[in-house]
């Protein structure tokens, strides 16, 4: 039995992660005060115990709102694994939207299999849009921040183009999409007055199936050699391209599925259903999902918490306006945790020399009779000295 | 006491869980060469990092001409007078030689950098120790030999008295290297003190007038180099006997393993080499090695041979099957070997788990994983099997992050997934790199007895006495082309560096001629 030992799990760089992850938070969350004090000193604190607590009011909304971003986040994560950035989830989750929509307007099938379909046929629009970056990136490469940015637009814009163009699905006196049919709509999880459907946990079980694909299959082992060391990767035989290509896929796949997610989530109103507005303008899931995988470290597991953390976030904003807030100042704290995200690295490195001080160890010197570090490991670190 | 010009008395540097530097301490004597000996990990590094500023001390103290001084970083040793030559040069590539000399000490006049005064001051230095030098040239269109120059005229254009010199023959000719050491002997005489690190006996021997020893991280003892001998100081730095020679029978080569033919090799870039219509077979039970100087084509010719970049044409056939165009996997499995260059580059997923390290090449077989899903036991049973049979130290066995090892355990490492991996061939690229003696005798070792078991080995590496005493043909590569092939039986030193240099060889461009020539003067 291995006992519990505080030195050893203070060292583990989950901890360390974990510990600046919070820390990140914890700092966003102090500017976003001093926003708000400097937007509507009088409502300040009101409004930020809203963004705060706001949430528990909403427990099932914001496990329902969670379920995308979640999906996008993973999207993200994955790709971030390899070594790439996938900007594109935004294009990808629309994409999805819009074919698991067209199944779910034009294909009359039976009620038990058609929500299925749907779904399906979301995860292919995403794969799709993961696809082509993946192809350029591979096969031509073209930077992939450079054309799923792009993808971005060009998926938004014909999605718009596309829903406007169809009868059947665009109520142009609303300038938005029809209801979708009642059997296009995902198992409600009964909860009354929210949308929270059986798809947050599917999307949690995606998680759990991706984790284990990175940590215990021969591709995920290929997927992390690549994006650790790309050059030890091509030197192993690893076949770079072909993984950049289904890395890609499946980060399409995740963000298509969130898309799916979101129009197909059930109505609380009988006989209506989420519609969708091309007003074009690129969807911020996306964008809020490379902050959900930064924030987790773009770890799988993690992603479930910090989409849920993000989501929680933003229920308690849309509250923070009955304090008299726009709820654009959400998006400012939102965007500030975001930034402060991205320090995490730093935040880590600064709390972990602090930690080591308070318990006595350091992560870079593995304290060893055997092993000496070597003071000149590679030209590149020697640089430094 | 009065004649030490540096004293680091009594320095302990803990780094946490280590203690890299252990009550050391080294008095440099003024104008005297002064080695400072140790193995990978012995703290040599940790100690002039300290003297550089780079580290403070936990304890001791460092004294200049028997006064107290406090190094906080670079700048204070400068103006102590201390210059260092690092091992990988710190130069701006794209300035010119006379740019970086004077970078950070740039003479003005109203905020316009007088190049005229610094022009003249270098070459009057150039000129008066024969550190031949072209101020205009740009940097990375030099030769490594003139970057070097140009290092060691940063530090006389600093005015420095105290020279450290950290590993500087590593990238140099045998001819480079006598003219390097006479330059360093007539600083000597000229009153200023040199620092030398290195772990290279002989330079030690030829040069140095006394030598300090340092083992993990204590010291061991500084001597006379009159009074000593080779085997002395290894033992001092090892602290057990060490056998320079490498034992081993003569070659009993069989059937072709290799066989390369007309490889060319475009260069891709103006700092890539190109390399020229080479042949060459490598038999089984032998071993065949590349030598040359650094950058001369060795680089890109095995990138393309072992697939990791493209040849323009040429033939490539391993075990009489033709795999020019094969893919990396493809060779693997054909029964090449690698043991790459740039181990942290190529050989190794640093932040991967040793174990993880150890099955890269092998991650795929069905000893490993079954429907994709990897065997985790068994890798780290495999990894085990490894660590044990080639005495791969680290911290906490297979579960070690391969960054945290030592170099020379991390080579260990390559060198045993590469040797236990099913193989015909063994490309090994300069496998002893950066590795101490104790190391180098190991991997030297395991080379012989894999072309013992019946494996050709084609060897690429710089350093001659490896060259010498391991291979049982050479081939030297100059400018990438083969232009001599020799026995290492009947083959002198000096021989081989005259080749190397391209002093020997039909059809020599003018300009190489004369660099040659420069060379046999000495």
């Amino acid at each position: 039995m291995k006992k519990f030992n505080l030195r050893e799990f203070t060292a583990s760089p989950g901890f360390n992660s974990f510990t600046a992850t919070l820390l990140a938070i914890f700092l966003g969350m102090l500017f976003g005060l001093i926003v708000m004090l400097a937007a509507n000193p009088a409502n300040a604190l009101e409004g930020f115990s809203r963004i705060l607590t706001g949430g528990m009011r909403r427990i099932p909304d914001v496990f329902y709102y969670a379920t995308p971003l979640i999906m996008t986040g993973l999207s993200v994560g994955f790709a971030f694994k390899m070594g790439m950035f996938n900007i594109g989830a935004s294009g990808q989750y629309t994409m999805g939207m819009f074919f698991a929509m067209y199944v779910g307007f034009m294909f009359n099938l039976p009620p038990a299999i058609h929500c299925f379909v749907c779904v399906i046929a979301g995860m292919i629009g995403g794969i799709l849009w993961g696809l082509i970056p993946g192809f350029f990136k591979a096969y031509l490469n073209v930077n992939e921040v450079i054309t799923s940015i792009m993808f971005n637009y060009i998926g938004m814009y014909l999605v718009d183009m596309l829903v406007q163009g169809n009868a059947t699905m665009y109520v142009s006196s609303k300038t938005r999409t029809a209801y979708l049919p009642a059997s296009a709509q995902l198992t409600s999880l009964g909860i009354k007055g929210s949308s929270l459907s059986v798809a947050f946990i599917v999307a949690i079980v995606i998680a759990i199936i991706l984790y284990v694909v990175l940590n215990k299959t021969t591709f995920g082992y290929e997927l992390r050699a690549t994006g650790f060391n790309a050059n030890a990767a091509t030197y192993a035989g690893m076949n770079g391209k072909r993984n950049i290509v289904i890395t890609m896929a499946i980060a399409g796949a995740m963000s298509g599925l969130g898309g799916a997610f979101a129009i197909l989530a059930p109505s609380t109103i009988a006989g209506s259903s989420m519609t969708y507005e091309p007003v074009n303008i690129v969807t911020q899931a996306g964008f809020t999902g490379i902050a959900v995988a930064l924030l987790g470290s773009s770890n799988p597991i993690a992603t479930i918490f910090t989409g849920i953390f993000v989501s929680y976030i933003y229920r308690g904003g849309t509250l923070a306006s009955l304090a008299g807030f726009k709820p654009e100042i959400i998006d400012v704290v939102i965007a500030v945790i975001i930034y402060f995200s991205a320090f995490s690295m730093v935040l880590n490195a600064a709390f972990r020399s602090k930690i080591s001080k308070a318990f006595g160890h350091d992560n870079i010197v593995k304290p060893n009779a055997n092993a000496e570090p070597d003071p000149v490991p590679a030209e590149a670190e020697s640089e430094e000295v | 006491m009065d004649n030490y010009i540096i004293e680091m008395l009594n320095i302990t540097k803990e780094f946490p869980g280590i203690i890299a530097n252990d009550n050391i301490t080294l008095q440099l004597k003024k104008g005297e060469v002064h080695a400072l000996l140790g193995e990978n990990g012995a703290g040599k590094s940790t100690l002039m990092s300290v003297l550089f500023g780079l580290y403070t001390p936990e304890k001791g103290e460092i004294r200049k001409n028997g006064q107290v001084v406090k190094i906080n970083n670079p700048n204070d040793a400068n103006d102590l007078g201390i210059g260092m030559v690092h091992q990988h040069f710190k130069l701006v590539e794209i300035f010119t030689v006379l740019e970086n000399i004077i970078l950070g000490v740039e003479p003005s006049k109203m905020g316009v950098i007088d190049k005229k005064e610094a022009r003249e001051k270098v070459l009057a230095l150039s000129e008066k120790y024969g550190l031949k030098i072209d101020p205009d040239a740009v940097i990375e269109k030099i030769s490594v030999g003139m970057q070097q120059r140009v290092e060691i005229l940063k530090m006389l254009y600093r005015e420095n008295e105290i020279l450290i010199f950290d590993e500087p023959t590593a990238v140099l000719t045998p001819q480079e290297i006598d003219e390097l050491m006479a330059i360093m002997r007539g600083f000597a005489e000229e009153g200023k003190s040199i620092l030398f690190i290195t772990h290279k006996l002989n330079e030690i021997m030829a040069v140095a007038d006394r030598c300090t020893v340092l083992r993990k991280g204590k010291y061991i003892g500084t001597v006379d180099i009159k009074d000593t001998t080779k085997e002395e100081l290894s033992k001092m730095m090892v602290g057990r006997d060490v056998n320079f020679k490498v034992d081993k029978e003569d070659a009993k080569p069989a059937e072709t393993v290799l066989s390369v033919r007309n490889v060319t090799v475009k260069a891709k870039n103006a700092a890539a080499h190109s390399v020229t219509n080479v042949s060459f077979d490598v038999k089984a039970g032998e071993i065949v090695c590349l030598a040359g100087i650094d950058g001369n084509g060795q680089s890109e010719f095995i990138e393309a041979l072992t697939g990791l970049e493209k040849l323009t044409s040429g033939t490539i056939e391993l075990c009489g099957k033709d795999i020019t165009k094969a893919s990396i996997r493809a060779k693997s499995k054909g029964g090449m070997s690698h043991v790459p260059e740039d181990r942290h580059k190529h050989g190794l997923v640093l932040d991967y788990t040793l174990e993880d390290n150890m099955v890269l090449q092998r991650y795929y077989e069905p000893e490993f994983q079954s429907k994709g899903f990897l065997k985790r036991k068994a890798i780290t049973e495999y990894s085990d099997k490894l660590i044990k049979k080639f005495d791969v130290r680290s911290g906490q066995g297979s579960a070690t992050i391969s960054r945290s090892m030592s170099g020379g355990n991390q080579q260990k490492a390559i060198v045993a997934r590469e040797l236990d991996k099913e193989h015909k061939l063994l490309i090994a690229v300069q496998p002893t790199r950066g590795l101490d003696v104790g190391a180098i005798e190991y991997i030297h070792k395991q080379i012989v007895e894999d072309r013992d078991k019946g494996r050709g080995v084609l060897l690429v590496s710089l350093e001659l006495d490896e060259v010498m005493n391991v291979s049982d043909r050479i081939l030297v590569m100059y400018e990438g082309e083969i232009v001599g092939e020799f026995d290492p039986k009947t083959v002198t030193v000096e021989e081989l560096g005259l080749y190397m240099a391209g002093a020997k060889r039909d059809n020599v461009s003018v300009e190489t001629v004369k660099e040659g020539s420069d060379n046999e003067e000495i």
